[in-house]
């Protein structure tokens, strides 16, 4: 009677266990469902973010190009940089582990702060750098050391060193770590490379792009906190490329070592022909190095607020009063307007322009000069009356033809352009009319007139080569043309003539015996050069100082005195060279500049870096 | 399913030892030997290919188990029947212990460190529980289950165990306690308007906390909005999750290979070696490997009900049913919350995750099973002893 009741449950259980069996079919065809969703129809999309979770890209930095000077010496070189790393866990005694090493290799409290500082901001994993730039002593010491030093290693990487010091500093530049501004305008991903360091000035920032190369790319296996497992793929990248300057840089030592004895200064020697710069310093120099390894608040203090500019390139961005210079090109303009060169200025040491007069530098006065012998004696009258002939605005068209008033576009940043003056530029600088005076004082390189020491050069060199529109550079020239072949540079719209005769004055300047240049002039046969002096005046001589004697530049404080200018080129009869060079403050441009441009010329020659073949010298890799 | 020769009625009350060991249902053991398989080559796999430290000590665990599972599988169903109440009440005093002494482990108190073994007592309640209903069931007509009164005890029976698994506080554990009992009021055959009228209960119970300030905090609340949906939350859970479903669906349909799951090997998944071995798994063998698990899975719970439904005393049937539906919820709820379908709770995946408990608690479910079959022809009085019944 019972067994109903039992059977009632069995049958029960049977029905009900099939209901919940339907039930855990349906849920288990949810989980294959599932399983064919995530698998089959969104497979693609997980594939992607699993080798998103597992590989990881890093950067490889690029070596840096290098720079050479003309005959392959190298300027900005990569040296290997010996670093001892530390990774964290695979020491088990971390103090102890630095104090083995700072036995061997001191750290200070500094550099131990840095280090526990990083250790605590990454993983245990992750190498951090102990101590950099070891010598080798130092290295071969930490290597045989290393059982006893666990979690230490040596790792090499580059850093940027320039061979010569101060030498080409204003021309090399710097590189140092990208700020924020670089990040921003620069969407190379090797900006934030740990380490990276960019072009910040001169040529190094100038061929930043070539010179940084292409980053190369790790590709690496990485686990969930960021430990590499493997490399998967390796890009090494391409290096940057070289840079073959058109620099000589023996020429530039003796440039920059011969200028060091003056306060400020700059000086450029250039190719006549092809443009290349050959020597370009200014003084006083700096150590590009500092700069790599990140300059301290006070040393970047002192490099700013020096009075004498370490940090400016003053050939190129320093703008001068060119002074009796410029007479060159007041000379190129009159023969342009038609003045011919028996043009005949009587001088009394002075020139009355209305009710005011105006002095020659010579007091007493020079009688009667022409072209030539007004540049010869830098005769100050005999140009007021010329310029009062053709006016201001003939004047400012031959000067731009020569080259001044404007960048040169020299490949280096930082170029100042100077001011050529004319009575629209007046107008619009100042809103005022021009004045029949500043003709006159313009005409003679004072008033508004200013120049760089590289236009200066510029303005020679066209002289020199006769009219050709070189254009200075200083990256090698590939074919260096002979001096007798052709210009690679278009004429200037000036004639031959014109030329022959401010380069006859200027041989006149230096090798007659009456030139204002004559006690620096070049003895040596086949070397001579042929110049013009420079004195720009800074302060105004009052009519009282001149009633009783104009005070010496010796007499009065540096900043007060004229600056020193000499433009020359060599040899005169062949020319080759052209220079420049300017002495802030330095006196009179004959007396001080003189000399100076002399023995640099002399140097320049007696080296001869346009005819030496540079590739004899050996060693060069060439930029493309 | 060759059962055995039928046997007479007193040979059926009194087996010999040799007729037990006829009784062994092979083709149930060979799927468990299958299973466990797939999981020792997991843990190999999630030791980076080394059978050290979970493959070997995890594959002597189930040589111990198989040994208790043999062991059990001996054991006559009336004499295990004595032991039910003594052992729920063990199983309790075991909960009540690791509430207030246990190891925390995985952010909740789960454990009872006994020198040589740390004990689950979670996991051996879901076991006990199972006895206790079917024992208690067994002593029910059909008629008696229709008595509202008579569910109170089954009732108690369920909730206390379930409330101190939930102080631990193991959601997982206590839901599937839960969800075993209800299977087995099920089919017992408890009238489903009570399901609907506690499920109503339920609801309305949940709807007026989750609205009532005074019961529910904020930040409360929040827990169990992300604990919902973890993918809103990326750091914690929601980490976990959405890296289980990269490994899986990046296996795609044929998988990754043996030992070349770029997610489990390098630490993107979380708990591979224990909750989340099945993605594991599925990523290095794919679909394919997936759906064969999962086959084998359902093959072993149909086997399990099949023998329930061919014993004859409602102990063992309850007893056979009760185990199977555990092994299901474990293995799909350990699934659908890999795969992101319900949220993660603390559920192994049986036979394969590794852990010391629930490997000897799953074998001595299937010695159970096993003994259920062995002993189906038993007949058993509601009244223990009275086997005429």
């Amino acid at each position: 009677m019972r067994k109903l009741p039992n059977r009632t449950q069995s049958r029960v259980f049977n029905r009900r266990a099939a209901l919940m069996g339907l039930g855990q079919a349906g849920l288990t065809l949810a989980l294959a469902g599932r399983l064919y969703y995530l698998q089959v129809l969104q497979a693609d999309k997980y594939k992607l973010l699993a080798d998103e979770n597992r590989i990881n890209l890093r950067l490889l930095p690029p070596s840096r190009g290098l720079i050479y000077d003309r005959f392959g010496l190298p300027l900005a070189d990569n040296y290997p940089n010996y670093r001892a790393m530390l990774v964290a866990e695979q020491t088990e005694d971390l103090a102890r582990t630095l104090a083995d090493f700072a036995e061997i290799v001191p750290i200070t409290e500094r550099e131990r702060a840095k280090i526990m500082k990083e250790l605590s901001r990454n993983r245990p994993f992750t190498p951090i750098p102990v101590k950099e730039d070891l010598d080798w002593e130092q290295v071969s010491r930490v290597e045989i050391n290393l059982p006893d030093l666990p979690g230490i290693s040596i790792e090499v990487d580059q850093k940027r060193v320039y061979p010569f010091g101060g030498i080409a500093a204003h021309l090399l530049g710097y590189v140092s770590a990208p700020n924020e501004k670089d990040i921003e305008g620069d969407k190379d991903p090797l900006l934030s490379l740990p380490g990276i360091r960019i072009g910040k000035n001169g040529l190094e920032r100038q061929y930043e792009s070539p010179l940084r190369g292409q980053a190369g790319q790790s590709e690496l296996e990485v686990n969930s906190v960021g430990r590499v497992i493997r490399e998967l793929a390796r890009d090494e990248g391409t290096p940057g490329k070289d840079l073959v300057t058109s620099l000589d840089i023996g020429l530039q030592q003796f440039v920059q070592q011969r200028l060091s004895a003056e306060f400020s200064g700059a000086a450029v020697i250039m190719d006549i022909y092809n443009g290349d710069i050959l020597a370009m310093a200014s003084t006083p120099t700096y150590d590009p190095s500092a700069f790599y390894r990140g300059l301290s608040p006070a040393e970047w203090q002192q490099l700013t607020s020096d009075e004498y500019h370490p940090l400016t390139n003053k050939a190129i961005a320093g703008q001068f009063a060119p002074g009796s210079t410029f007479k060159i090109a007041t000379t190129i303009a009159a023969q342009q307007v038609g003045v011919t060169p028996a043009f005949n200025v009587f001088c009394p040491g002075y020139y009355t322009l209305g009710n005011m007069r105006f002095h020659c530098w010579k007091k007493e006065g020079h009688g009667h000069v022409d072209m030539p012998g007004a540049i010869q004696h830098s005769c100050d009258v005999f140009f007021y009356e010329l310029a009062r002939t053709i006016g201001i605005d003939a004047i400012a068209v031959a000067a731009k033809e020569l080259g001044l008033g404007d960048v040169a576009g020299l490949d280096l940043p930082g170029e100042k352009p100077g001011v050529i003056p004319n009575r629209a530029w007046k107008k619009a600088a100042l809103g005022q009319t021009w004045h029949p005076g500043e003709t006159l004082i313009n005409a003679i390189g004072q008033g508004f007139v200013l120049a760089t020491p590289l236009q200066l050069c510029v303005m020679t060199a066209r002289v020199a080569n006769g009219g050709y529109a070189v254009k200075p550079h200083l990256f090698k020239a590939n074919e260096p043309p002979k001096a007798d072949g052709p210009s690679p540079y278009p004429k200037l719209n000036l004639q031959q003539s014109w030329f022959d005769v401010v380069k006859d004055g200027m041989d006149r300047v230096c090798n007659n015996q009456r030139g204002t240049a004559y006690a620096s002039r070049i003895t040596i046969p086949g070397m001579e050069m042929a110049g013009k002096t420079g004195s720009a005046q800074v302060r105004r001589i009052t009519m009282a100082e001149r009633a009783t004697g104009v005070r010496k530049n010796e007499d009065v404080p540096w900043r007060q005195r004229d600056h020193a200018l000499f433009v020359a080129f060599a040899p005169v009869h062949e020319p080759r060279y052209a220079c420049a060079v300017v002495i802030e403050h330095g006196g009179g441009g004959a007396r001080y500049a003189g000399p100076i441009c002399r023995d640099m010329l002399i140097e320049t020659q007696r080296r001869d870096p346009a005819r030496r073949n540079p590739n004899n010298e050996g060693g060069r890799r060439e930029m493309p | 399913m060759g059962l055995g020769p039928q046997l007479g009625v007193s040979a059926r009350n009194r087996m010999t030892w040799r007729d037990k060991v006829a009784q062994i249902s092979w083709p149930m053991i060979f799927l468990i030997g299958c299973i466990a398989s797939i999981g020792f080559a997991m843990l190999y796999s999630a030791a980076h290919l080394s059978a050290d430290p979970w493959m070997d000590r995890q594959a002597a665990r189930f040589a111990v188990g198989l040994a208790m599972m043999f062991a059990v599988a001996m054991v006559d169903l009336r004499m295990l029947m004595r032991l039910v109440y003594p052992l729920y009440f063990v199983s309790v005093l075991l909960l009540v212990w690791v509430d207030f002494a246990g190891e925390i482990g995985m952010g909740a108190q789960r454990w009872i460190d006994l020198g040589v073994v740390q004990l689950q007592p979670s996991e051996i309640m879901k076991i006990t529980l199972v006895l206790t209903l079917a024992r208690y069931f067994h002593g029910l007509s059909y008629e008696d289950v229709g008595r509202p009164l008579s569910l109170v005890v089954p009732t108690v029976l369920v909730l206390l165990p379930a409330a101190l698994v939930l102080k631990q506080p193991d959601l997982g554990t206590a839901g599937m306690l839960m969800m075993v009992a209800a299977a087995m009021f099920v089919v017992v055959g408890v009238r489903w308007w009570k399901f609907a009228l506690v499920l109503a209960m339920g609801m309305g119970v949940a709807y007026y906390a989750w609205n009532s300030p005074v019961i529910l905090h904020d930040y409360q609340k929040a827990r169990i909005m992300t604990f919902m949906d973890p993918e809103s939350d990326l750091q914690g859970t929601g980490y976990h999750i959405t890296q289980s479903k990269i490994a899986l669906g990046s296996g795609g349909v044929w998988g990754k290979g043996f030992g070349l799951g770029t997610q489990s090997h390098l630490d993107f998944l979380p708990e591979r070696q224990t909750d989340f071995i099945f993605t594991m798994y599925a990523e290095e063998f794919g679909m394919v490997g997936g759906l064969v698990l999962l086959g084998l899975f359902v093959l072993l719970v149909a086997y399990g009900v099949v023998i329930a439904v061919r014993c004859k005393s409602q102990f063992g049937r309850l007893l056979a049913y009760g185990l199977s539906f555990n092994l299901f919820c474990y293995f799909f709820i350990n699934t659908a919350m890999v795969m992101g379908l319900i949220p993660v709770v603390g559920v192994p995946l049986p036979l394969i995750s590794y852990g010391g408990t629930v490997m000897m608690t799953v074998m001595i479910g299937f010695g159970l099973v096993l003994s259920v079959n062995i002993h189906r022809d038993q007949k058993i009085g509601r009244r223990l002893g009275n086997e005429d019944a």
